[in-house]
């Protein structure tokens, strides 16, 4: 099978997925990185030290910031003259764009969200979540290439060899543009829980430490914001500690806690880390979908009968302002930080 | 500044409320007694059209494939303050895929004729895909400005903030474009008493394929098999202890024991 896989970076900085779709492709036959945007040396370099066998790199300034038209265009006429059976992405927000426009070029079908793929008798079967994670479904596309979006940390990500080397080839830009971008700035808290090893999240429980005395001048609802921003930051010296990021509940971004991008558990944030804390998160139904595949899961809530405890593996039933501080500090001497 | 005067819609669709308990019945999707509701990310797009005709001035009208029932989701847009409502609504569009779907909605939005701006919510709690919004703009030849968290429309242009994982971009296109809109738009608005009254006695006009001018799209991605997801036997430990030090110490030895660090 011939699989192109695009690498889907943002100012340089490669999404870990893209790599795993690396090796997903080369598992079913040969495959082409494809490479957008300007100054891709280092992104071309690290395609082939992943295994890429050859590289398609369109480097040029009127793809400087990713933009659908113009990456759409240039990634549909790449396809229609190489004719792949298959175009794998990492799902990202500026994949899931992407992937659509090149499905409409193309006229084939896009399946987002992939974390299973099966290549056997010839056919390619996918299987993606439906209904928030709920139910899965498996599917399959008559149209050709057939174009996924990856989950992340679904597949296996392949080992670099910093010795390989190979061919890169140089691709035709289709510059037609019809937005313009004007403007950037970095969030406060860079957040990427699909790619998480460790996650630690807070729910509505951050905001229920009576201990803490409030500056004056605040009302009810900032009183209890500033609160949970109390409570948030000890979550976050856990996830630092363990080199995680830090996830909440929908009651905790509802509650305007932490901002929405934190969010486990509605569709698309379907989060598989190898350690989930849940600390004060009772487990709404879209929560627990959001994070069961977390290989293992610990909850921390002072309500013994919360739901969280049915999908846990260890607990503890217990106020999270004082059992958190006390894990950061046990996690630091016992793994030497 | 010149009020612009917008003709703005909004898409959205008939979900299963989030709370459901939906699981795989038969070969079947099934949510049991839950409710049928709005899609909720369809509602921060109605919220984003109404607020936008708000600051100019103009109309909304909410657009919706499904069956007869999915009325109720446009009574819901109704309410809210939308001033009209189209359904789409033919036994054809039975199991129709994203792009199926996004070709009957460009259709229709060029049979409305004159519009400056349509809204989607970033996806829907069913599919999931969050496809449709870029490939009704790919359809329509017009600009997609995705994942909105506020939007300004000036001089017949428009300008959003746009939300991703890396952080906030400015992002701008001349009209008309295709949005789609994060939560970050603004809470939706209440139905107001009034909204509820009028979207009660609303008369939904219902367009067939025919109707919309489109003939029926053929699924390009075909569903083999459904599956309940496989159930976790988890049996928990509680850890418990004198002090929360030495709870903490037990438990960071449990989990250092997983290996999964």
């Amino acid at each position: 099978m011939k699989t192109f896989v695009y690498v889907d970076h943002f100012k340089g900085e490669v999404q870990p997925a893209s790599w795993e779709a690396l090796g997903l492709g080369k598992s079913l036959g040969s495959v082409s990185a494809v490479v957008f945007g300007s100054g891709l040396d280092a992104i071309t370099k690290a395609a082939f030290e992943y295994g890429a066998d050859e590289v398609l790199a369109a480097d040029d300034a009127a793809l400087t910031d990713f933009r659908a038209e113009p990456y759409a265009a240039t990634l549909a006429a790449l396809a229609s003259s190489a004719s792949p059976d298959l175009i794998l992405f990492p799902t990202t927000a500026r994949t899931r764009e992407l992937a659509a426009m090149i499905g409409v070029d193309l006229n084939t079908g896009v399946l987002t969200d992939v974390f299973e793929l099966d290549a056997s008798d010839n056919q390619l079967v996918a299987t993606r979540p439906i209904y928030e994670g709920k139910v899965l479904e498996k599917v399959v596309c008559s149209g050709k290439p057939v174009i996924a979006t990856i989950r992340a940390r679904a597949f296996p990500k392949p080992e670099a060899d910093s010795g390989k080397s190979g061919t890169t080839t140089k691709v035709e830009v289709k510059s037609d543009a019809l937005t313009e971008v004007a403007g950037y700035s970095a969030s406060e808290s860079a957040v990427n829980l699909g790619d998480a090893g460790v996650i630690v999240s807070g729910g509505r429980g951050v905001s229920n430490n009576p201990s803490l005395q409030p500056p004056a001048g605040l009302d009810e609802k900032q009183v209890e914001i500033w609160r949970a921003q109390q409570g948030f930051a000890l979550i976050t010296e856990l996830a630092n500690v363990l080199g995680g990021a830090v996830g909440a509940s929908r009651a905790a971004v509802d509650g305007g806690y932490i901002p929405y991008s934190h969010q486990v558990g509605q569709t698309g944030k379907v989060v598989t880390p190898d350690l989930y804390i849940a600390c004060g998160i009772s487990g709404a139904i879209q929560h627990l979908v959001g994070m069961r595949n977390a290989k293992l899961v610990v909850a921390i809530n002072k309500d013994a009968d919360a739901p969280i405890f049915k999908q846990a593996r260890y607990g503890v039933v217990g106020d999270l302002f004082q059992i958190v501080p006390a894990l950061t500090e046990a996690f630091k001497k016992k793994l030497g930080k | 500044m010149r009020r612009s005067v917008l003709k703005i819609i909004a898409c959205i669709k008939q979900v299963p409320d989030s709370e459901a308990k939906v699981k795989a019945e038969g070969g079947k999707v099934s949510w049991g007694d839950a409710p049928l509701v709005i899609n909720p990310f369809d509602e921060y797009a109605v919220e984003g059209a109404l607020q936008q005709k708000e600051a100019q001035t103009g109309t909304v009208t909410a657009l919706c494939i499904g069956p007869e029932s999915a009325k109720e989701a446009l009574k819901h847009a109704l309410a809210m303050g939308a001033d009209d409502a189209i359904l789409i609504s033919d036994p054809a569009l039975e199991g129709i895929d994203t792009l199926g779907a996004a070709r009957i909605l460009a259709a229709a939005i060029q049979k409305i004729g004159g519009v400056d701006m349509v809204v989607f919510g970033r996806q829907t709690l069913d599919s999931g895909a969050g496809l449709t919004p870029a490939q009704t703009a790919r359809l329509l030849r017009w600009p997609m400005l995705g994942l909105a968290g506020q939007i300004k429309v000036e001089a017949g242009s428009v300008t959003v903030d746009r939300v991703i994982e890396e952080g906030r971009q400015t992002v701008s296109a001349k009209l008309p474009a295709v949005l789609s809109v994060v939560q970050s738009i603004g809470e939706p608005r209440y139905p107001s008493f009034m909204g509820i009254r009028k979207a009660s006695k609303a008369d939904i006009p219902v367009w067939s394929l025919s109707d919309v001018g489109a003939g029926a799209p053929e699924a390009i991605v075909r569903r083999t098999e459904l599956m309940n997801p496989p159930v976790q036997d988890t049996t928990i430990e509680i850890i418990g202890g004198e002090s929360p030090a030495e709870i903490a110490d037990k438990l960071v030895d449990k989990i250092l024991a997983e290996k999964v660090l």
